[in-house]
């Protein structure tokens, strides 16, 4: 199973970014906690709008299970639950940490957007 | 003749300018209100609206009994108004531009249109002068498709006044493209020369000749001028600060209005802007013959 972190930078000790579709980087880990991939997300980070849907795509062509984030939008959850990616919104700190909260049961996944639309 | 009036730095005097220009032509003029976000020149001319028409903008509408979850839809969308993800193929029409590539490219024909209402265009007229504005409807953010719809009732029998909105972005660039000339009005101060600037820089590439109007004409400092003297751009006409024209403002009314000797001042800006593009268009041909 993978589980997404918006992250500020590449490695598993980076600190996550709040942010979905404007993270710089995006982590892949498995449930066991090891590093999969780091998606660079600089084509959305510069977008001019539509950044949380790309990134949902991003991560439902990556068969992502999870994604673990501060805010997402309206545009982005639908687009996650789409994928059928559950969204544990309101996370923070270090990646790695975030990771081994949701391993150990500690996240609460999210039932609608946590940020409004940007304009 | 087109000519629109831009500026760059809000509340300089587009519309007191554009107003004042349209009503001293008379039954020659066609004003144009392009600032469909805040469309004010209807405040000044107080115009007979003898009709309005909604405009929409197609935005796709998917058929998922049709759908193949193929994605050219998505891949084709440059503004991610729609998107095959998952067993889906979502959209979000407030993000649409209304292209309708994503209809052409739908190998199953499965997308087809529905519309969104961007606002309303109104027609009518202020004594001799044609009178159109665009209205855009609260919540909607594109303003360009709903500026090319007022563009399309111009009437190439007139003299036809844009008046566009403040910025240098979309709805300015969608306002003046395809104009003969474009009246920059601004202020002789640090605000209204900064903006103008910008707007300047934005509008040149267009290739569309630009002079200056400066209103309030004797306030500030003389950083405009000099700028228009660098930058080879016509100071065709200056306003100074006037208490009888700012109260007539004040009470919505025209600055011809108020004070009607600048009707002869309004038709001289116009016959200088005709020479202009006159010349310019002599000078163009030139080479050809």
């Amino acid at each position: 199973m993978k589980i997404a972190i918006t992250s500020s930078g590449k490695s598993l000790d980076s600190p996550m970014d709040p942010r979905f579709g404007r993270a710089p980087y995006i982590i892949i880990a498995n449930d066991a906690g090891e590093l999969l991939e780091v998606i660079d997300n600089a084509a959305n980070v510069n977008a001019m709008r539509g950044a949380g849907i790309q990134a949902a795509k991003s991560l439902a062509d990556r068969g992502v299970s999870v994604l673990l984030t501060g805010h997402c939008g309206p545009n982005a959850f639908t687009a996650l639950q789409s994928a059928g990616i559950k969204v544990g919104s309101d996370q923070s700190g270090v990646v790695k940490d975030a990771l081994e909260k949701y391993r150990n049961g500690g996240v609460n996944f999210a039932n609608g957007p946590n940020a409004e639309a940007h304009w | 003749m087109k000519i629109a009036v831009a500026s760059g730095k809000g509340g300089t005097g587009k519309t007191t300018v554009a107003t004042s220009l349209a009503a001293s032509l008379g039954r020659r003029a066609q004003i144009l209100d392009c600032d469909v976000e805040e469309p004010n020149c209807h405040i000044l001319m107080s115009p007979e609206i003898e009709s309005s028409e909604a405009i929409t903008l197609s935005t796709p509408l998917v058929d998922m009994s049709k759908c193949n979850l193929c994605g050219k839809c998505g891949e084709v969308c440059n503004f991610s108004a729609i998107l095959t993800i998952g067993k889906t193929t979502l959209t979000f029409p407030e993000m649409c531009h209304g292209c309708g590539g994503c209809m052409l490219l739908c190998p199953e024909k499965a997308i087809s249109e529905t519309p969104r209402e961007l606002g309303v265009v109104e027609t009518g007229s202020f004594e001799d002068v044609e009178f159109v504005q665009g209205r855009i409807r609260i919540g909607e953010a594109m303003a360009p498709p709903l500026i090319k719809a007022v563009k399309n009732r111009l009437n190439p029998n007139k003299i036809a006044i844009l008046d566009a909105p403040p910025g240098a972005s979309c709805p300015v660039i969608n306002t003046v493209k395809g104009s003969d000339f474009v009246i920059m009005v601004t202020e002789p101060t640090p605000f209204g020369l900064h903006d103008l600037r910008i707007a300047v820089e934005a509008i040149e590439p267009l290739g569309i000749p630009m002079g200056v109007v400066l209103n309030r004409s004797d306030i500030g400092d003389h950083e405009v001028q000099t700028y228009c003297g660098e930058a080879r751009l016509p100071l065709m006409l200056q306003i100074p600060f006037d208490r009888q024209i700012a109260e007539g403002y004040s009470r919505g009314k025209m600055l011809i209005q108020t004070n009607p000797d600048y009707v002869e001042k309004f038709i001289g800006l116009f016959e200088d802007v005709s020479r202009f593009v006159r010349k310019r268009s002599e000078t163009k041909q030139e080479p050809q013959s």
